[in-house]
């Protein structure tokens, strides 16, 4: 064994096609079965793409790094469950180009803060963390709501997601500027047609300043849908035994 | 005066084989195609950017491209013949100045943002999203393992293959556009994060176009070390090696698979991922983890592998040992990655599979550090004497600590408690502070040394300084980090009597506070250290030696190691 040895140490040609192939195994048998297996590609009622103010928004957390101090991934531990709800699951996250799960909690999970606190408290809240939640450690956001979205790439950002798989339909992508303003809109012509594209979209003017849409308006209009697509009166854990 | 000239004969004949005779200027026409094409490249897509990060990386871009040709045209026309020296050793220097650059720079900016989280009213700034600790984590991270562990990587990889195969390094110039081009990345990167350009995968953040630039880097950087293989005067591929080019084939792999994107627009900066969901977290933590295995592992394992053997004048404890450790440490690595994903919605059964390879990857890690340990077999009083020596060796037992510490918590029902906690943080500095920035240490000291040709460092007694210093600030760091974690992870599980939950989220914020504030303090001083040991490496670059001090080195070798005559 070690004398055969003595020619991997002689082909340095070898040598690295050798590391290769011992280095692709574990990768390779892990990760190339979560492409089919029911449980990692099932689909689950009410997941739906991002509407584009969400995806605006998330395109805001992402570049801010919420991630490195807010998870969004419920482990199904009691009191996880008990203090941010029903555990995640990987269906939820199928249309999240890149995944968000994070893996500290200097802060609390975000997976399911949706509909927990007002959009006037997320405003506040980035505003100024500590003048709502004294003990915070959270850094402020302020200039989010005086920064005007910049929503002039959305279609592209529509399309680059329809790239890599989400399944975003030609009619979505040539409303998508019209979608993003219509979700502040409560009053737009367009809001049958949105709700219809985006269902559980929820409309209305998230910043409470009607004059232009900020940063501000897209990262709460995206809190506040995270972990609402599901509803879990009806989703049936059992069926997805096997 | 004959030793002398038997030297100098030596010298020559080593010169003789090492110089490269069929120098074709290759490397100069591939670097000025990348230079050229970069450029016009870079200049395109500054005028039109559609966003005003990719028209700023686009500007450093072509900046970089155009003093990079600057260079080259200065060098073509000034050159006056072959280099003379046997072993290139200007760019193992850049190297070294480089790490000692980047390790403070990142240093600095970690100790900032633990201040940031124990005084959060100070040292934010409204108005300057910059200052943002969502911004400025990505920097600490990736400046302390990209830029300082892999300048460090680098510049000792070009040294150790060149000394093992007695062979110049390959490519020319081509080294030197390696390291140059590394550096770019760095600052692309770096100042992508600060103004919120990220792809948001941890310790794989830069965006699309900085990936790319790194894969060509990359590719540049393993043809040179392959070259120099292939050109080698030694019949075997020292151990050291097999350690480097496992961890550039590797890296290569996993920084390719784990960045795939499509870009929103060719000028612009934002991408979005090939994979979503619970494919793409757990090709990230492949990814996450064997930057842990790869980079600051199997590259780190490569200095022990030269430098211990060589500081202490003895031969690798076992090469059997190394053999087995070898094969053994990368194949179960990469199986690891899961364990970051416990609890989640990845299929038990990999999460199953990567706690099982974690707990068996104890194994391997601690032959190594074996091996490296028992090396000292015969020269342990060298500890007594020599600081350097000291700090490679406390690297090791902080190896033994961290991948025994890793083990454990990948056990399922052990991450229940730590996962999501500072217990984490603790653990990977035991690892990045112990381990990584010790053992760089101790090969960039003997660097100082060895690269300058200085009998001694510029002060033995400022590396014991810079060695407790930063000892009690790791020892503050993970002791407080361990207290941390626990007590959060303890308190996110209480009970009270009634059945509910006895901690709302905040308080366990606030219990963090005094942890938080021995965590900076701890910091702080292994920051200290660091900047103790760049004046004492750019003071023996100079070639001074402090006044006063005793070379302990030649005390140790004069004296210790011979026997004494019975009287």
């Amino acid at each position: 064994m070690l004398g055969k040895h003595e020619f991997l140490e002689k082909h340095g040609l070898l040598l690295t096609v050798g590391i290769l192939v011992v280095v692709a195994i574990g990768g390779a048998v892990e990760i190339a079965p979560l492409f089919y297996l029911e449980s990692t590609v099932e689909e689950v009622d009410g997941v739906r793409p991002y509407s584009p103010l969400e995806l605006a928004g998330r395109n805001v957390y992402v570049r801010e790094g919420c991630y490195v101090c807010h998870s969004q991934q419920i482990r199904p531990l009691r009191d996880e469950v008990e203090r941010y709800g029903h555990y995640s699951l990987a269906a939820e996250s199928m249309y999240d180009h890149p995944f968000q799960w994070g893996s500290k909690r200097t802060g609390p999970d975000l997976a399911r803060v949706g509909g927990k606190y007002s959009d006037e408290w997320h405003r506040q809240h980035m505003v100024s963390p500590r003048s709502l939640v004294p003990e915070s450690i959270m850094p402020p956001y302020a200039f989010l709501e005086k920064r005007e979205l910049d929503y002039s790439q959305v279609e592209a950002w529509l399309k680059a997601n329809r790239a890599v798989g989400v399944p975003y339909t030609d009619e979505m992508i040539e409303n998508a500027a019209l979608d993003l303003r219509t979700q502040v809109d409560p009053f737009s012509d367009n809001y049958d047609a949105f709700v219809a594209r985006y269902p559980k979209a929820q409309i209305r003017n998230f910043d409470g300043n009607d004059r232009q849409i900020t940063e501000m308006d897209a990262l709460i209009a995206y809190m506040q849908m995270l972990g609402t697509l599901v509803d879990f009166d009806t989703y049936e854990a059992e069926e997805n035994y096997r | 005066m004959l030793m002398k000239t038997v030297k100098d004969k030596g010298r020559k004949l080593v010169n003789q084989q090492l110089t490269n005779k069929n120098d074709t200027g290759a490397d100069i026409m591939v670097i000025a195609a990348i230079l050229g094409i970069g450029a016009i490249f870079s200049l395109y897509v500054a005028a039109r950017a559609v966003d005003p990060m990719m028209e700023v990386h686009a500007l450093v871009f072509l900046g970089a491209f155009l003093i990079g040709a600057f260079a080259l045209v200065s060098h073509v026309s000034s050159s006056k013949e072959a280099p003379q020296g046997a072993y290139e050793t200007g760019v193992v220097k850049a190297g070294v100045f480089a790490s000692m650059f980047w390790g403070v720079a990142g240093f600095l900016v970690g100790v900032i943002i633990a201040f940031q989280l124990a005084f959060p009213d100070l040292l934010y700034f409204e108005g300057a999203p910059w200052t943002n600790f969502g911004r400025l984590r990505p920097l600490h991270t990736s400046a302390v393992i990209f830029a300082f562990g892999g300048n460090v990587l680098i510049a000792t990889s070009f040294y150790v293959v060149q000394r093992t195969c007695r062979a110049r390094l390959a490519g020319g110039l081509a080294p030197w556009f390696v390291f140059w081009g590394y550096q770019l990345f760095i600052v692309i990167a770096a100042t992508g994060y600060l103004m919120g350009v990220t792809q948001s995968k941890e310790y794989a953040e830069p965006e699309w176009y900085a990936d790319l630039w790194l894969t060509i880097v990359w590719v540049v950087y393993l043809l040179v070390f392959l070259g120099t293989i292939w050109k080698r005067k030694e019949p075997h591929i020292y151990v050291a090696n097999w350690f480097y080019l496992s961890f550039i084939v590797t890296i290569a792999m996993l920084h390719i698979v784990n960045n795939l994107a499509v870009p929103v627009s060719l000028t612009g900066s934002k991408s979005y991922s090939l994979f979503a969901g619970v494919q793409d977290a757990l090709t990230q933590w492949w990814y996450g983890h064997n930057a842990v295995g790869f980079f600051l592992t199997t590259g780190f394992l490569a200095i022990m592998y030269y430098f211990i053997p060589k500081r202490v004048n003895r031969p690798v404890y076992s090469y059997r040992l190394s053999i087995v450790h070898f094969w053994s440490l990368i194949f179960i690595y990469i199986w690891a990655g899961p364990h970051h994903l416990h609890y989640t919605a990845l299929p038990e059964w990999a999460q199953t599979l990567g706690m099982t390879f974690s707990v068996m990857l104890l194994m391997p890690s601690w032959g190594g550090m074996i091996n490296g340990l028992m090396t000292l077999s015969g020269a342990w009083d060298k500890l007594r004497t020599d600081p350097v020596l000291r700090i490679m060796v406390v690297s090791l037992a902080f190896y033994g600590m961290s991948t025994f510490e890793g083990s454990l918590m990948s056990v399922r029902a052990v991450n229940s408690l730590s996962h999501y906690t500072d217990w984490t943080i603790g653990h990977v500095h035991a690892g990045a502070l112990g381990w990584v920035s010790y053992i760089s240490f101790g090969a960039l000291y003997c660097l100082a040394t060895w690269l300058w040709n200085r009998k001694s460092l510029y002060s033995n007694a400022l590396v014991e300084w810079h060695f407790w210093i930063s000892t009690m600030g790791i020892v503050l760091y993970i002791s407080s980090m361990w207290v941390a974690g626990i007590t959060q992870g303890l308190m996110w599980r209480a009970y009270n009597e009634f059945g509910f939950l006895e901690h709302s989220f905040v308080e366990t914020v606030e219990a963090m506070h005094i942890p938080f504030i021995i965590r900076a303090t701890g910091g702080t001083m292994f920051l200290i250290g660091a900047l103790i040991m760049a004046y004492n490496i750019w003071r023996t670059a100079r070639g001074d030696v402090r006044t006063g001090e005793k070379s302990l080195m030649d005390e140790s070798s004069s004296q210790a190691a011979r026997p004494v005559p019975a009287e």
